[in-house]
């Protein structure tokens, strides 16, 4: 679905990202932990094209696409749901869902939109309770599913989101993620960045460690989960205060 | 709604005959002339508020597009090419029907471009150079474009009165009448003056249309997502620098359609419609009207476009148009007729009820709050929280 080859990303001197490949198969959910500064964040817009890679190759579906623009990558078939959930707080949750059928609503499918949309309102039934509010007003958790939800308007094959349990209460945070986990089972492929390790690291089948932008370690999720060096940098005290809930 | 706004648009044309049946039934005809200039003047504002209100763009200098319109045109059919019979392109041109014989005040023979192909042409070029100057100041944003807007009009502003062959200081007069069907013309003939004043409010309405459609429709929705985020409207696919361009372009060009009829109508254009005070008034019309409200920038511009060029602000006429400026930005800066403002009263009223609940509430027991009080507060606490303006629609 995605393979990336030796990245390299920098914002003029200042190299973010180091000599990155990871690849993420069809149908699966894989995870990229790191604490703040890791280079998490721009990973996903280097994928999306928001940023220009200095060096590198990104595989979408087996085409090159580090120079095309975000646009293109969007009708490739890659939607991000960028960090701290940029909803358009002045439109309408359901304009905020027609805004990410854009790329679908321009090649002139008006019926599948509306089919989509319907398979939104069924994921996310608060949303369509919402629908003619204006999207500001929606709680953070509200918002992070807009978000989610306006991605998915787009049919992306490959989903990327961005720190989605950012600023959520701990029980909006694992409603969050079990959505996740429920987007993953209707088939779609996540590619998700978390600082929260251990939440993504549940729902996830492979993950990756971002370290000041190198990838320190990779496996699966248990492996990582179970990896000592993991426990100690990312799961800390929470190891023992949450209890165990497995992947479906 | 197709409807709501065909209904829209039917008020616009029976306020508009309103207005002319009590200014000609009043006997005061002459004031149909300046409602025409208002109209013309109009249209550029709609077409900023376009720009500003919905793609977030602001211009500063969009007199600039207006007075290339009108300079063009005007140039064009009062050059005398009579003296260039001989030369291939002039014979060119005249065998394909682009040139227009006609005499002078005084006699004298005067060979011109028709004012139809020289009004395609002022507007082509107005789009052309909205084009090549929006492609790099595009790329910026907030006071950078204003900046760079302002430079472009101002570099538009000093061509014009600095330019022998444009008349300098004196500008261009002695303009043809853009010729219509049936010997109608646009053209400052007060017989004519009806019929003019028709001419203008069916092009700004034909110009709503088009922009009220415009805005309910894909490329609006992604306009206004633009305005609101722009790296996200970039992740849904959305092209923004494309979209920014062409909106701008489309904005330029209704100011230079309204540049070409304006001068037809007087009969010629001054370096001052050119200026920058002419720019900045326009920022303030749209800016009382309500970013983002078509409508609302309609109404203002005619109004304040009237009085102005009735000569109600006397010589204070830029310092009221600065004084609007400094108060809408203060106490209104979404506008005082757009639809937030509508909003954010309703949220005012509701939080003068709360406040009154809570009154009452704190007479009675101390430290609980009233339900209505407590749901404004939570709704304004989000409200900051995500940057946004609004309430809930009813």
């Amino acid at each position: 679905m995605l393979r990336i080859r030796n990245l390299d990303v920098a914002y003029g001197p200042v190299t973010v990202l180091r000599r990155i490949s990871l690849h993420v198969n069809p149908g699966e959910v894989v995870a990229i932990v790191g604490a703040n500064g890791a280079g998490k964040t721009t990973l996903l817009k280097a994928v999306s094209g928001l940023v220009r890679p200095r060096a590198g190759e990104i595989a979408l579906q087996g085409r090159e696409v580090s120079r095309e623009s975000a646009e293109r990558i969007v009708a490739l078939g890659c939607s991000h749901v960028p960090e701290g959930r940029q909803v358009f707080a002045s439109m309408s949750v359901h304009e905020n869902l027609l805004m990410g059928a854009h790329v679908q609503l321009r090649r002139g499918r008006k019926d599948q939109v509306k089919a989509d949309l319907e398979r939104v309102y069924r994921l996310f039934p608060v949303l369509e309770k919402r629908q003619r509010q204006f999207a500001g007003t929606l709680s953070g958790g509200e918002q992070q599913m807009l978000a989610m939800g306006r991605a998915l308007m787009a049919r992306p094959a490959l989903l990327m989101l961005d720190e989605p349990s950012m600023g959520l209460a701990p029980l909006v945070m694992k409603d969050i993620f079990a959505t996740v986990s429920r987007i993953s089972a209707e088939g779609s492929t996540v590619l998700l960045v978390e600082q929260n390790a251990r939440g993504a690291l549940k729902i996830a089948h492979r993950g990756y460690v971002l370290e000041t932008g190198r990838i320190v370690l990779s496996g699966t999720a248990e492996e990582l989960l179970a990896n000592r060096d993991v426990q100690r940098a990312y799961l800390g005290r929470e190891a023992a205060a949450e209890p165990e809930r497995g992947r479906p | 709604m197709p409807s709501a706004r065909l209904r829209h648009v039917a008020v616009f044309l029976a306020v508009a005959a309103a207005a002319q049946l009590l200014a000609v039934g009043a006997g005061k005809g002459f004031l149909l002339t300046q409602l025409t200039m208002a109209a013309y003047y109009a249209l550029v504002a709609v077409g900023l508020s376009l720009l500003m209100g919905f793609a977030g763009q602001i211009s500063l200098g969009h007199a600039a597009f207006f007075a290339v319109g009108g300079y063009a045109s005007a140039a064009l059919t009062t050059w005398n090419l009579a003296s260039h019979r001989g030369s291939g392109l002039v014979a060119a041109l005249a065998r394909a029907g682009l040139l227009q014989a006609r005499t002078d005040l005084y006699g004298g023979s005067l060979l011109t471009v028709h004012p139809w192909a020289a009004a395609v042409a002022a507007v082509a070029l107005a789009l052309l150079l909205a084009w090549l100057v929006g492609i790099p100041v595009l790329k910026l944003s907030g006071h950078y474009l204003a900046m760079a807007t302002l430079g472009v009009g101002t570099i538009i502003g000093s061509v014009a009165i600095g330019t022998e062959a444009l008349g300098a200081a004196d500008g261009i007069s002695g303009v043809p009448r853009l010729p219509l069907a049936f010997g109608a013309a646009v053209t400052g003939d007060s017989d004519q003056r009806v019929l003019n004043y028709w001419v203008a409010v069916a092009i700004l309405a034909l110009a709503m249309v088009l922009l009220l459609n415009l805005v309910r429709s894909r490329v609006g929705r992604a306009l206004r997502a633009i305005h609101g985020a722009e790296d996200a409207a970039r992740a849904m696919g959305v092209d923004t620098a494309r979209l920014k361009l062409r909106t701008f372009v489309l904005s330029a060009g209704l100011a230079a359609v309204a540049g070409v009829f304006l001068t037809h109508f007087n009969g010629g254009i001054g370096p001052s419609e050119a200026s920058t005070m002419k720019s900045v008034k326009v920022v303030a019309m749209v800016a009382v009207g309500g970013m983002g409200s078509l409508w609302g920038t309609l109404a203002v511009s005619v109004v304040l476009n009237f009085l102005s060029l009735r000569g109600y602000f006397g010589t204070f006429d830029d310092a009221v148009f600065g004084g609007i400026l400094i108060l809408v930005m203060l106490f209104s800066p979404d506008g005082v007729l757009a639809p937030d403002l509508r909003r954010s009263a309703g949220a005012a009223w509701a939080r003068l009820r709360a406040a009154r609940a809570r009154r009452r509430a704190g007479a009675g027991e101390a430290g609980e709050g009233g339900t209505g009080a407590g749901e404004a507060g939570a709704g304004e606490a989000r409200d900051g929280a995500a940057g946004a303006g609004g309430e809930e629609r009813p």
